[in-house]
């Protein structure tokens, strides 16, 4: 029986060892997919990333803070079915606030050093998704909810 | 890479392609030992072969589908069940086939040869794992050899080597296995020697059998053993066999045969070609460098090597370790057979004797005291009828699997549980019992009254007619207020079947169990492969597996009904200290039945436990993988067993959760939209039922009963084995 702490174990490692996540916006009900680079709090309820302002998903989360965001351990190789973990994470996206913004960078930078100088440009919006479930895929299709109750 | 090897051609650095075996027989031959002429096809061979096919991933995907900590031995069988069915399935890429044919033709154009396994892993263990993998005694042209060739291949993945995975170290991306071709030596007499006793080390053990070898290393055949001091040469002790037959080849592999009189008197070997063996082993021993196992016969006169491997001992096992119980369930047809009169003529009748006998006395009558005694009397004939239906019924059950093979060897079916519906047509004593609840229901439907009165519990009044069959129904099969095998306490009474009937009434008739109409051409087209000797044989192994397959339903029944006679017994006492109370009755008798009715009920496996959470968050399944056991695609309400009086609230159209179908639960069966099971398999209860009446059906998931809850929204996904609780909206 897979609990709860090996799930979440689980994560603590996908979301150590992954980079890059998938992140999913909308504008008027036409999707956009877009790579993003994130990390996620301690307690996993959240995940942050940055993006210039200009770009199109940013315009998206103005309209519509909802979003997916998909990160994954696969390696484009045929055992990925079996062998890869998926995790969709649905929450809502906002804009870091201003009391928040130098712990949440402190944390984005341990992860992501080399995009210091990105993050900190003006023109960079460091985003929060706070996270209503996790779902949880592996050996192909097997599927597990975790939802934040609190 | 090379695909072939001559075994003289065969090199230190080749060993790992030609594996232990192909590596050991070629050095013998190239030294001047008497091996059979062999050729070897590599590892490399097994490795084009299932990367050019797509094998590898599929392998891949059957493996991992759930965790093997997770899988019961039945679905490790079933797993290496429908790889050996990818490997049927999958003919030869043309230039592999095109080079083995050449070979092959080459060598053994005429003759028959005996196809080995020479697994490289098995050769790197440190351990022994004699039988993990198939060899074919006894096979003759070309197109055959390929075929047996790529069988060989398959038993890479036998469910005894997936037992033994990670003593095999198997791995999907490195394991891989060589196959020796070699000509068949039909011998007089053959046999095994250690050159060193495992259990001694100043002796050698030399073990013999008339015929060929096949009989001694499957068991079949019992051989003469002797012990030889290994300084002196001296024959020390000589153990006579009971020699009454012997393996020998037929048309198309082994068949055992009786053993004449003449032979059955005399020991397999004299003294001097005691001595030609004991030689040989150390010959081998010097070779090697090593204690030898050898295998070998004798052929007028002449004494071959047919193999030759340093003496390992066998992996130590502690007592929880249950995989030798498991390997030994494979049993072989004969001896299969004899169970099959056993248990026809022994077991069944006595246990339909005893349970009539035991119906027979009249337990109100006794004094507590001899109440007491007929309690543990009656707990001692269950247990002892229990370890007959573990160590009889359950091996017998092998029949199905049996046949199973052998039908996908010859049918090669795309579907590789085709084989079930040629057993479909025997009377499973389940099937009648859902018939006649069938034949009450559709008496109380549109008969108002009828209905009317069951609700009121206003049964004297109700049509004679419905109460004889009623009546009859009791008789027959109990009341269902008892339901399910293992469990202690229950009230008998009407009640539950009375509700049964009703919600059976309330619905249109269900679908009856399909009467598999094709059963009759099936078996034609299967047996119309076969002639003569074969066909006999092979219309013996369906009847067979027809008994066993009707068994593995009749035979739970049949001890349920010995465990309700005891549990009278039981209920006979608590009627007693509830009618006088506990200080009044007879003092042992309190505790024996305290002591027969524990607190944790339903086969222990009950679950209070809520959904597991952690802080701040909640757990919920969304996709569970299980087994394909039963194909199609329905949802409905769950209605999760973890007690027998949960049956009791089925209802239509509810999909069944449980730990596994009991027989004695299948009267639910018929009304519920899909099947979920704790227990894996393909060939268990639930899921030939479920197959029977065309339900979907998934099973092998162990937290099912945990995970859902009763009244989720469940689809079940009888064809993937995919169970998905809730809608697709997120919530």
């Amino acid at each position: 029986m897979q609990d709860f702490d090996t799930i979440r174990q689980r994560l603590v490692q996908l979301f150590a060892s992954q980079k890059l996540a998938v992140l999913s916006t909308h504008h008027n009900g036409q999707p956009y997919a877009s790579l993003i680079a994130f990390t996620s709090s301690d307690d996993l309820k959240e995940l942050f990333f940055a993006t210039p302002r200009a770009t199109r998903k940013y315009a998206n989360l103005q309209a519509d803070p909802r979003v997916a965001l998909l990160i994954d351990s696969r390696s484009n190789q045929d055992s990925d079915i079996h062998r890869a973990i998926a995790v969709t994470a649905v929450g809502k996206a906002a804009e870091v606030t201003e009391s928040e913004r130098e712990k949440v960078l402190k944390l984005y930078l341990s992860k992501q050093p080399h995009l210091e100088e990105f993050v900190k440009s003006p023109s960079c919006a460091l985003v929060q998704v706070t996270v209503a479930t996790f779902y949880v895929v592996s050996r192909f299709q097997k599927v597990m909810e975790l939802h934040v109750t609190a | 890479m090379r695909w072939v090897f001559g075994l003289h051609d065969i090199d230190e650095q080749e060993r790992l392609i030609v594996g232990g075996k192909g590596y050991a027989l070629g050095r013998m031959a190239r030294s001047g030992f008497l091996v059979p002429p062999a050729i070897c096809i590599t590892a490399e061979a097994y490795n084009e072969y299932i990367t050019v096919t797509g094998l590898r991933e599929r392998i891949l995907m059957e493996l991992h589908r759930k965790d093997f900590n997770d899988m019961r031995w039945e679905e490790t069988w079933d797993a290496a069940l429908r790889i050996r069915n990818m490997f049927l399935s999958n003919p030869l890429p043309k230039s592999l086939h095109l080079q083995l044919y050449e070979e092959l033709l080459d060598h053994f154009a005429e003759g028959a040869v005996v196809v080995r396994s020479s697994s490289p892993e098995e050769d790197s263990s440190r351990a022994s794992f004699a039988g993990l993998h198939e060899s074919f005694v006894n096979v003759a042209g070309i197109d055959s050899i390929l075929e047996h060739i790529r069988l060989v291949w398959a038993s890479l993945w036998s469910d005894a080597a997936l037992l033994y995975r990670q003593e095999l170290g198997l791995d999907v991306h490195t394991s891989s296995m060589a196959v020796l071709v070699q000509q068949i030596i039909t011998g007089d007499r053959s046999g095994v020697v250690f050159s060193r006793d495992p259990n001694d080390p100043h002796m050698a053990v030399i073990e013999c059998v008339y015929g060929l070898n096949q009989g001694l290393v499957d068991g079949t055949v019992e051989p003469d053993r002797w012990q030889i001091d290994r300084t002196t040469g001296r024959i020390v002790a000589h153990v006579p066999a009971q020699r009454d037959k012997l393996v020998s080849p037929g048309v198309v592999g082994v068949q055992v045969k009786g053993l004449s009189e003449d032979l059955s008197s005399i020991a397999p070997l004299n003294d001097l070609e005691l001595m030609k063996v004991f030689k040989l082993s150390l010959q081998a021993e010097e070779f090697f460098g090593a204690p030898q196992d050898v295998e070998w016969t004798f052929q007028d006169g002449n004494l071959w090597v047919l193999q030759s491997r340093p003496i390992t001992t066998a992996p130590t096992q502690g007592s929880a370790d249950k995989r030798e119980w498991y390997l030994s369930l494979r049993r072989s047809f004969e001896n299969l057979q004899l169970l099959r009169r056993k248990i026809e003529q022994e077991f069944i009748p006595a246990m339909i004797e005893e349970a009539r006998v035991l119906a027979g006395q009249d337990l109100a009558g006794l004094p507590d005291r001899e109440l007491l005694e007929e309690i543990r009397r009656r707990s001692e004939i269950e247990s002892k009828w229990v370890s007959v239906y573990w160590e009889e019924f359950i091996p017998f059950a092998h029949g199905v699997r049996l046949f199973g093979q052998f039908y996908n060897d010859v049918a090669r079916p795309e579907d590789p549980y085709e084989f079930v519906k040629l057993l479909g047509a025997t009377e499973m004593e389940s099937l009648e019992r859902n018939r006649m609840l069938e034949e009450m229901a559709s008496a109380v439907r549109g008969n108002q009254d009828l209905s009317k009165q069951m609700e009121e519990g206003n049964l004297p009044n109700a049509d004679p007619g419905f109460l004889k069959t009623l009546n009859e129904f009791i008789r027959k099969f109990g009341d269902l207020s008892c339901p399910v095998t293992g469990v202690v306490t229950c009230t008998q009474g009407p009640e539950a079947l009375l509700r049964l009937v009703l919600e059976m009434a309330s619905h249109p008739p269900s679908r009856g169990a399909i009467q598999f109409r094709d059963v009759a051409a099936l078996t034609a087209s299967f047996l119309q492969r076969f002639q003569g000797e074969e066909l006999d044989r092979a219309a013996e192994l369906l009847d067979l597996a027809r008994t066993s397959y009707r068994l593995r339903d009749n035979d739970n029944i049949h001890l349920a009904r010995i465990e309700a006679q005891k549990l009278s017994a039981v209920e006979e006492g608590k009627r007693r200290i509830a009618l006088r109370g506990r200080a009044d009755v007879y003092q042992p008798l309190v505790e024996e039945i305290s002591k027969l009715s524990p607190t944790e009920g339903f086969e222990g496996r009950m679950s209070t436990a809520p959904q597991p959470t952690g802080g701040d968050f909640t757990l919920r399944p969304r996709q569970l993988i299980g087994q394909p056991a039963g194909p199609g695609i329905s949802r409905g309400p769950a209605r999760v067993i973890l007690q027998p009086s949960d049956l009791g609230q089925f209802r239509h159209g509810e999909v069944l959760v449980c730990d596994a179908v009991d027989p004695n639960m299948t009267f639910v069966v018929p009304l519920s939209a899909g099947i979920i099971e704790r227990r894996g398999g393909m060939l268990i209860h639930g899921a030939i039922i479920a197959r029977e009446y065309g339900i979907p059906c998934v099973t092998g998931i162990p937290e099912a009963t945990e995970l859902i809850r009763t009244g989720e929204s469940i689809t079940v996904d009888g064809y993937l084995g995919i169970v998905t609780v809730g809608s697709a909206t997120l919530s």
